[in-house]
């Protein structure tokens, strides 16, 4: 791939626009991205959902991203143009590959994959170089250890390794849960960093039983936050874990453990730092979702500032939220190792007196990988490289998963399920971690674990009616457009296959689907049952691994030859900018 | 049945426990007559009603105002829609008795606790609920009801991020 330093260096005045917030500074203009000015004495570097990507990637950011109610046309909820014009990036630049979908086929050739721990690894050591001695610290936001095969079979291991050369020093969590808790704190043990969370409590039972915990007191599981020396200040970084763990995914990975948002419990906290601890910034690193993350900084008073993550939104400006004490800046810092938050802060005797923020894209073309790290990466990658490097396919265009309502990759894995297991529909969940593909490029068995390897892959057929499968879809489209962010989850909607339909996202849960058709035209019917194939259910299955059964499907050679997905009618949001024109 | 708090915390466990037992029936309730609020006489006809607003009127007779002192203390979603965590703290003075409500349950009177005097006026139990729904908590407290309402959304799960 031809890459042309000049097509970078054109691009480089970044997203160094003005800022309605008077606190934050203007970025500076300067010949390279990431030659930073410098500013303050403290500096935190942020990561999340990196989803275990060790090596470069290519991923798609939205096209429709619909934030309705209150969100509506406010970041992080604004695609393609409308994002490249909130944020004043030219659209012809790196940052606007990076950013968002805007030609992202065109611009995939020019700027390469983005991403990989080595080059991560290279820009940390430099961004902390500059700050000076004990004058940084790294923060890993969540969904480090999930997202790879490797990552599946070695149940997160290789990442604590890679967490530790990266030099993570405290972390919280979401996936990361899904291994069990005996494989968590296996892990834990070998991850030289702090896991916090503030938000993950024992179950009345567990605490009755003696379980584990932190804090027997509290019944808090984890350490809720810790407290840093940086650039001769006390900075208190506080933890804040997926709250909707034992719902978004089966209970029996957590059976001891109860989460939830736990405002009350956070605020009781962050008073208490203040306190007692005497810190000088509070910090949370959050993996509640930007939407969750706004509404929360409205309500609890006294954290400086959220560093967000969950909803995978790269968002190249902290969002300002006032309340009741004083204003708190909301972050979220993208996914899959694609982008690495820097945070400066100018800490003075219990306050934050100015802050300047980064977003900074991690183009590996222009980051020289770090050999160490590189190295590690060849050793845990050996064992399995040769298995998962056989093409099985080669896409004839481009596959993305990453959109409210659907993307190729999905409908890849729903005309997968409903072929080889012979089901007239699919469902699949709306995950957003995987990578995007090339069309023309070979597809392997490790771009297919990419986009499913989680631990219950089981795929399963079952009879549903009607009925139950408009339930499922008003359900799961609630968990996305509930005006209210505390009831959302932060995925996307269900991908259906073999049926249509239309959403209304503004309408009341029970009342945004409608017109629900099988391929073939009918209407579907509330009483008949039909065979429904799925993967990913909350309760056991038995069924093959999603993995095998769409490798089997793309060894057949029929790939993409079908036009994929019906579709889905969008109703009651014309003009939404969470919607690409 | 009367259930009071204590602020010895094994016993209080011991009785939301017991209280959690009791009140799984979905309003069909199996244990011994509990003690209402507006009367000493169990709230049959209460109990037995299926909308919420009947049955605060059966229960009290009159309506409750939303008050910040009723502190409803519930998930935003709850991780297992059979047994749902709520409690409720007042700082409300004279209470008599604190009782809770599902909108969406087929009897929307849950549970009703009498509060004597001298007890420290909190109730943490665990509702069924068979669907996303209000909850509301009425507190009596010197002959008036206030109350608190939240929504509790009961998910099929599934499809996290």
């Amino acid at each position: 791939m031809a890459i042309r330093r000049r097509d970078f260096l054109k691009s480089t005045a970044a997203v160094a626009t003005s800022l309605s917030l008077p606190r934050l500074a203007r970025g500076a203009e300067t010949a390279s991205i990431y030659d930073l000015e410098r500013f303050g004495n403290a500096r935190i570097l942020h990561l999340t959902d990196a989803h275990a990507q060790l090596n470069p990637v290519y991923v798609r950011e939205p096209s429709v991203n619909i934030g309705i109610g209150e969100m509506a046309g406010r970041p992080p909820h604004l695609v393609g143009r409308a994002f490249l014009e909130r944020f004043g990036i030219r659209p012809d630049s790196a940052d606007a590959y990076a950013f968002s979908c805007f030609e992202f086929e065109k611009s995939a050739g020019r700027f390469g994959k983005l991403g990989g721990f080595a080059h991560l690894k290279t820009l940390v050591d430099r961004l902390r170089g500059e700050a000076g001695e004990r004058n940084s610290l790294l923060v890993d936001g969540g969904d480090l250890w999930q997202g790879t095969g490797l990552a599946n079979v070695t149940q997160g291991r290789d990442m604590v390794e890679v967490a530790n050369l990266l030099g993570i020093e405290a972390m919280t969590g979401h996936w990361e849960f899904t291994y069990g808790e005996q494989a968590l704190r296996d892990n834990l043990e070998r991850f030289k960093g702090e896991f916090l969370a503030q938000n993950v409590f024992l179950t009345e039972e567990a605490a009755f039983n003696d379980a584990a915990a932190f804090d027997k007191a509290t019944g808090r599981v984890f350490k809720p936050s810790v407290v840093k020396e940086i650039g001769g200040h006390r900075v208190a970084i506080v933890g804040q874990a997926f709250p909707y763990v034992p719902i978004a995914h089966p209970k029996r990975f957590t059976p001891d453990w109860t989460f939830g948002i736990r405002e009350e419990e956070l605020q009781k906290h962050v008073d208490a730092l203040r306190s007692t601890e005497k810190v000088d910034a509070v910090i949370l690193l959050s993996h509640n979702g930007m939407d969750v993350d706004l509404k929360l900084a409205s309500r609890v008073t006294g954290i400086d500032v959220i560093l967000g993550g969950h909803t995978h939104d790269a968002v190249p400006q902290p969002i300002a939220v006032k309340n009741a004490s004083g204003t708190t800046l909301v972050t979220n810092a993208g996914s899959n190792g694609k982008f690495l938050g820097v945070l400066d802060l100018a800490l003075d005797k219990g306050k934050v007196s100015d802050v300047r923020y980064h977003l900074l894209p991690v183009y590996s073309e222009l980051l020289k990988p770090d050999p160490v790290m590189a190295e590690l990466i060849g050793r845990l990658r050996a064992p399995h490289v040769t298995d998962w490097a056989e093409k099985i396919a080669t896409p004839d265009r481009l596959l993305y998963r990453r959109g409210n309502f659907t993307g190729p990759v999905d409908e890849l894995i729903c005309t997968a399920l409903r072929t080889e297991l012979d089901a007239e529909i699919a469902l699949s969940p709306g995950f957003r971690w995987g990578v995007t593909a090339l069309s023309g490029q070979p597809f392997t068995m490790e771009d297919v674990l990419a986009e499913t390897a989680i631990t219950y892959p089981e795929t399963y057929v079952q009879e549903m009616t009607g009925a139950d499968i408009k339930n499922v879809l008003e359900d799961i489209c609630d968990n996305l457009f509930n005006a209210d962010p505390y009831y959302q989850q932060g995925g996307d909607m269900v991908r259906a296959g073999g049926l249509s339909y239309t959403c209304t996202p503004t309408a009341a849960i029970g009342s945004r689907i409608s017109d629900v058709k099988l391929n073939g035209g009918k209407t579907l019917s509330a009483s008949h049952r039909y065979k429904v194939a799925g993967w990913a259910s909350v309760n056991g299955q038995q069924g093959a691994p999603v993995w095998d059964v769409v490798a089997k499907y793309l060894r057949s050679g029929r790939m993409l030859q079908e036009r994929l997905g019906a579709g889905v009618t969008l109703m009651g949001v014309e003009n939404n900018p969470g919607i690409a024109g | 049945m009367t259930t009071t708090t204590d602020p010895h915390p094994t016993r209080r466990l011991i009785l939301q426990g017991a209280a959690s037992v009791a009140l799984l029936g979905l309003g069909n309730l199996p244990f011994a007559p509990a003690l209402a609020a507006a009367n000493d006489k169990y709230p049959d006809e209460a109990f037995k009603l299926k909308n919420e607003a009947d049955a605060i009127k059966a229960l009290y007779g009159r309506t409750a105002e939303p008050s910040d002192k009723v502190k409803l203390d519930a998930p935003e979603i709850a991780e297992n829609g059979g047994v749902v965590p709520i409690s409720v703290t007042t700082t409300l003075d004279k209470v008599t008795s604190i009782s809770f409500f599902v909108a969406e349950n087929p009897n929307a009177l849950a549970a009703s606790y009498r509060i004597p005097d001298g007890t420290i006026p909190g109730v943490a139990n665990r509702l069924k609920m068979a669907k996303t729904s209000n909850v509301t908590a009425i507190v009596e407290a010197d002959g008036k009801l206030y109350s608190a309402t939240k929504e509790v959304k009961v998910t099929v799960g599934g499809c996290g991020g």
